[in-house]
C-alpha cells in the first residue's frame, strides 16, 4: 500500500518534469528517440531508489542528474566504439562529433529555455501541421500513443508511424533544438500557436463524442498555451491564442445537450459559462493588448469571443462591434470562412439581407462550395427574413453536407420548424 | 481539473507578520515555475481575520460577526487555483512549495466541483433560475 502511494508519487513528479527533461536530453543528444529513452531510464532508476533513500529534495534535478550522466556514459561508449570503427575504416570525418567537451558546454547552458525550444522542434514547419501535433502531444504534452490516437480519431499504427517519421525528418534535418532567433522567429511562433490551436480545435469541435479524451485535448492545449505565453511573456500573439482558448473553453460545459447535440452559442445557458476561464481570456487578452497586439489574428478572433463573454444574455450581444472586429480580421488573414462569418455578424447587426449580400460577394466564394456552414448561415439568414421555403431547403443542404451527427440532427430540426411554420 | 490550495493561518499570519524578503523571494520562484508549468490560474494571500466578517445563518435570521476569528488553525491565509491533470500531480506540486509560514504549517488541497459534476441537476431549471437572475441585472 505504501509502495503503491509512493510509486505514484514517483510517478506523478515524473509527468511533471517528463517534458522538460526530454527537452534537456534531446538537446543534448539530438535526438528525440533517444531522450525519451534516458527519461524512461531515469524514472526507472527513480522508482527503484527512491522507495529506499526518499525522495530527493530537488527532484526535477536528480532526475536531469541520472538521465544526463546516463547520456555521457552512452557517449563515452559510442566514442570509443566511433574510433575502433575510425581505425578501421577511417571515416573519423563522417561521424557526428559527440566530445565531451560539447556535452559539458550543453549542461552549463542552463538558460531555461529547454522546454522552449522542444515546442518549436516538435512544432517546426518542415512537418506536417498533423504530424507536428501528434509530436507535440506525445513529447511535451505526454500523452500515449494511444491516447493520441482516440484524440485523433485514427488508429495506434498509423499514429505511431507519424510520430516515428516525424522524429527521422527532425533527426535528418539536424535541427539544433533551439527556440528561433531574428527573422525566422515570428514565421516559427505561427507554427506553434497553429499546432496548438489545432489541438484546443480537434478536442472542441467533436465534444459531442463519448470519449473523455476530447475534453482533455482542450485542457492540453491551454496548458500549452499557458506554458507558451509565461515562456514568451513580451509575444502579444501566445496571448492573444491563450485568450482565445479560455474564452473558448468557458463554453464547453454549456454547449451540449445530455444526448451529445450542439447547442447554438445564442442559445445557451450562459449561467454555465465557466466565469473564472472567461476572466483568464480577459487578462490574457488585455495583456495581448498592451503588447500592442490587438490586431494579431488570434487577438482579433479572442476579443469577438470576449464580446460574447461580455454579454449577460445573448440579446445584449454587442453585434456591431462584432461585425467591425471581423471587418479587420478579414484584412489580417484574408479568408472564405472569416468572411462567411463576418456575414453572420452583420446580419445580426444590421439585419438578414446584410447577412445575405454579403455572402453573395465573398471572394473566393467557390472555395465554400460543399461547406455545411455555408447553407446553414443562408438557411438562418433567409428564415429571418421571412423566406421560409427558400431556408427549409438551404437547411436540408447543410445537414446532408456535414459529418457531424449532433451538427445534423440540429439543422434537420431547424428544417422541420420552417415547415411547422409555413403550415 | 480544477484544484484550490489553501494555505492554513497561523499565530504570525493572523498578527499580520508579512513573509521575509527570503520567503518571498523563494515564494516568486515558485509561483514562476507553476505559472511556466500551466498550473497555475490564479491566487491570492488573504489579510488576518482581524479584518474579516462572518455572516451567520439561522432559519432565517442573519447575523455579522467581526473578525478575529478562533481556532486559527482551521482559517485560511491564502489560496491558489490550479489546473492539473490529477489530485497525485497537485499533491507532488503542493511538496516542492517552500514553507509558505515561519513555523509549522498546512497547505490543504481540495478540487473544484466543475459544472459536469453536477450534471442533469445544472442543466434545467436550476440553469433556468442563474439565467432569469442575469437577465433581471441585465434589465436594470
Amino acid at each position: 500500500m505504501a509502495d503503491e502511494t509512493t510509486r505514484r508519487a514517483i510517478e506523478a513528479v515524473f509527468r511533471i518534469e517528463r517534458a522538460k527533461l526530454i527537452a534537456g536530453l534531446a538537446r543534448l543528444v539530438r535526438d528525440f528517440d533517444r531522450a525519451e529513452e534516458l527519461a524512461q531510464e531515469a524514472l526507472v532508476t527513480a522508482l527503484s531508489e527512491w522507495p529506499k533513500a526518499g525522495v530527493p529534495n530537488n527532484p526535477a534535478a536528480w532526475l536531469m542528474a541520472t538521465a544526463k550522466r546516463r547520456a555521457i556514459d552512452g557517449f563515452r561508449r559510442d566514442t570509443m566504439r566511433e574510433r575502433k570503427h575510425a581505425e578501421i575504416a577511417r571515416e573519423l570525418d563522417n561521424e557526428p562529433d559527440h566530445s565531451l567537451e560539447r556535452i559539458e558546454v550543453a549542461m552549463a547552458d542552463d538558460i531555461g529555455d529547454e522546454l522552449l525550444g522542444l515546442i518549436f522542434t516538435a512544432c517546426h514547419p518542415i512537418l506536417p501541421a498533423d504530424a507536428r501535433a501528434a509530436l507535440t502531444l506525445r513529447l511535451v504534452g505526454g500523452l500515449t500513443v494511444g491516447e493520441i490516437a482516440r484524440a485523433f480519431v485514427s488508429n495506434e499504427t498509423a499514429i505511431a508511424q507519424r510520430i516515428v517519421r516525424a522524429k527521422r525528418t527532425i533527426g535528418k534535418a539536424g535541427l539544433a533544438f533551439e527556440v528561433p532567433r531574428g527573422a525566422d522567429r515570428t514565421a516559427r511562433l505561427a507554427s506553434v500557436l497553429e499546432v496548438i490551436y489545432l489541438i484546443f480545435n480537434e478536442g472542441y469541435a467533436a465534444t459531442a463524442g463519448t470519449d473523455r479524451i476530447r475534453p482533455r485535448l482542450c485542457a492540453e492545449a491551454q496548458r500549452l498555451g499557458r506554458i507558451l505565453a509565461g515562456l514568451m511573456p513580451d509575444e502579444p500573439e501566445a496571448f492573444g491564442l491563450l485568450a482565445l482558448m479560455e474564452i473558448q473553453a468557458s463554453r464547453l460545459s454549456a454547449r451540449t445537450k445530455p444526448d451529445g447535440s450542439l447547442i447554438p452559442l445564442t442559445e445557451q445557458s450562459r449561467a454555465r459559462w465557466d466565469r473564472f476561464l472567461i476572466q483568464r481570456g480577459f487578462a490574457a487578452l488585455h495583456r495581448a493588448e498592451a503588447l500592442h497586439g490587438a490586431d494579431g489574428p488570434y487577438a482579433l478572433q479572442a476579443a469577438i469571443a470576449a464580446c460574447h463573454a461580455r454579454a449577460p444574455i445573448a440579446d445584449d450581444t454587442d453585434w456591431r462591434r462584432i461585425a467591425s472586429i471581423y471587418d479587420r480580421l478579414r484584412e489580417v488573414i484574408p479568408s472564405p470562412i472569416i468572411d462567411l462569418n463576418r456575414a453572420v455578424a452583420h446580419s445580426m447587426a444590421y439585419g438578414p439581407d446584410a447577412g445575405l449580400d454579403m455572402i453573395g460577394s465573398i471572394a473566393g466564394l467557390d472555395a465554400l462550395r460543399g461547406y455545411a456552414p455555408l447553407s446553414a448561415a443562408r438557411g438562418d439568414f433567409l428564415f429571418r427574413a421571412g423566406r421560409i421555403a427558400e431556408a427549409k431547403i438551404q437547411f436540408e443542404v447543410a445537414a446532408n453536407l456535414t459529418q457531424n451527427v449532433s451538427e445534423r440532427s440540429f439543422l434537420l430540426a431547424r428544417a422541420a420548424t420552417c415547415v411547422a411554420q409555413s403550415n | 481539473m480544477r484544484v484550490v490550495v489553501f494555505v492554513k493561518a497561523t499565530a504570525d499570519s493572523e498578527q499580520g507578520v508579512l513573509p521575509s524578503t527570503d520567503l518571498l523571494e523563494a515564494m516568486g520562484k515558485y509561483n514562476e515555475e507553476l505559472v511556466n508549468a500551466g498550473v497555475m490560474v490564479g491566487g491570492d494571500g488573504l489579510k488576518p481575520t482581524s479584518q474579516a466578517k462572518r455572516i451567520a445563518f439561522d432559519g432565517s435570521n442573519r447575523s455579522v460577526i467581526d473578525g478575529p476569528f478562533a481556532e486559527t488553525r482551521e482559517l485560511v491565509a491564502g489560496y491558489w487555483v490550479w489546473e492539473v491533470k490529477d489530485m497525485d500531480e497537485a499533491i507532488a506540486w503542493a511538496q516542492r512549495c517552500p514553507n509558505p509560514m515561519t513555523g509549522p504549517s498546512e497547505l490543504e488541497l481540495r478540487p473544484v466541483y466543475g459544472m459536469e459534476d453536477f450534471g442533469d441537476n445544472m442543466t434545467t431549471e436550476v440553469a433556468e433560475i442563474h439565467q432569469r437572475s442575469r437577465d433581471t441585472l441585465a434589465g436594470q
